[in-house]
């Protein structure tokens, strides 16, 4: 047997441990449970096997071996395409779309996870072949931990102040404190969304906060998460029951409007709070070089 | 270039302040007005939007 063999497989373990760890199917239900999961497994294995052989290859001094992780790079682009291909597609069919912006993150976070699996299993193999199976399995856990704290970024409740506010109509006006949401023409309507909807009004807490949650595809996947959790209060053919999240001008709070099918004011706090900030969404004016903060 | 958000219909109960576009639903009064913008809303798919008392407008959104 080969005396890279055993640093081999030990690194596409750990890649691939390393990649289960990251895949978590929750909430959203997505990697969808088993096929979802079962394609994300085998890839995460060919991702660990290419880190895991790469180390070897240059020991040999076979520098062109190389190259071969920039075909990884591709196939984990190819990844993405085909995350985000899929979720476009199935968008259509939400009864509150996800939006753009919150597909391209979970499609952009399973690219990098495929990448931190890579790493995980060449630290594996590199510290293994080095030093000793003590320093590979210490390396490992550090790549994990890492991995870890990379999975998950920050959340709405971090960024803004989530005060709960009755819905009012004036005239056919539909609005959340001072924020204008809609026209609701039929009186109808106007009691069914009295009766069902809840409004919300987010107060972001700095600048950078202001223009991150003002996102409109951050705007969207508060309403799709809420939807997701609570049940949504609406069906196709029903567009005048839509979620809506609208923006004071003046000094950017945002006017949640939503319709769910648990109507808990403490629920809906906090699962307006658990949404992700996108990593598409955020700015940071306060690190420009005009700086206005 | 795609209209995003277009009036299908007008429902109104004062003939004065109408004319042409879109579709015109005259009616009798206000119930009826209701009425039948309540109908044509689920007919379409569309949003009824009350511009006043006496004018809603079908849009679709």
């Amino acid at each position: 047997m080969n005396e890279y063999i055993v640093p081999i497989v030990f690194g596409i373990i750990a890649g691939t441990i390393a990649r289960i760890v990251m895949l978590r199917t929750d909430y959203r239900q997505y990697p969808t449970y088993l096929h979802g999961r079962v394609i994300h497994l085998s890839l995460g294995f060919i991702a660990a096997s290419l880190g895991a052989v790469a180390v070897p290859a240059i020991m040999e001094m076979e520098f062109t071996a190389v190259t071969f992780l920039t075909v990884a790079a591709t196939q984990f682009r190819e990844v993405r395409n085909m995350e985000r291909n899929t979720l476009t597609e199935i968008d259509e069919f939400e009864l509150v779309p996800r939006g753009k912006t919150y597909i391209e993150g979970i499609a952009l976070s399973f690219e990098s996870r495929n990448y931190l699996v890579i790493f995980t299993a060449l630290i594996g193999t590199l510290f293994y072949l080095v030093w000793h199976i003590y320093a590979a399995i210490v390396g490992v856990l550090l790549c994990m931990l890492i991995s870890r704290g990379l999975r998950s970024g920050s959340t709405i409740k971090e960024v803004v102040d989530i005060k709960y506010h009755e819905l009012h109509f004036e005239g056919a006006g539909l609005y959340v404190d001072n924020i204008y949401i809609m026209n609701i023409g039929l009186p109808e309507r106007q009691e069914e969304i009295l009766k069902y909807g809840m409004g919300f009004i987010l107060t972001p807490k700095n600048m950078n906060e202001i223009n991150t949650v003002g996102n409109l595809g951050q705007r969207q996947a508060i309403l799709h998460d809420v939807s997701v959790s609570l049940g949504i209060f609406r069906d196709s053919g029903t567009p005048a029951l839509s979620p809506l999240i609208k923006r004071d001008l003046d000094d950017g709070r945002l006017g949640v409007f939503i319709l769910p099918q648990v109507r808990s004011k403490e629920k809906a706090m906090q699962v307006i709070g658990a949404v992700p900030v996108l990593e598409n969404a955020i700015r940071m004016p306060s690190e420009s070089k005009g700086g206005i903060l | 270039m795609d209209l995003e958000k277009k009036i299908l219909a007008v429902i109104t109960t004062n003939e004065s302040k109408i004319a042409g576009g879109a579709p015109i639903f005259l009616c009798d009064d206000s119930q009826e007005a209701e009425d039948v913008a309540a109908n044509l809303e689920a007919i379409i798919d569309g949003i009824a939007h009350a511009l006043s008392d006496e004018l809603y407008i079908i849009v679709k959104h």
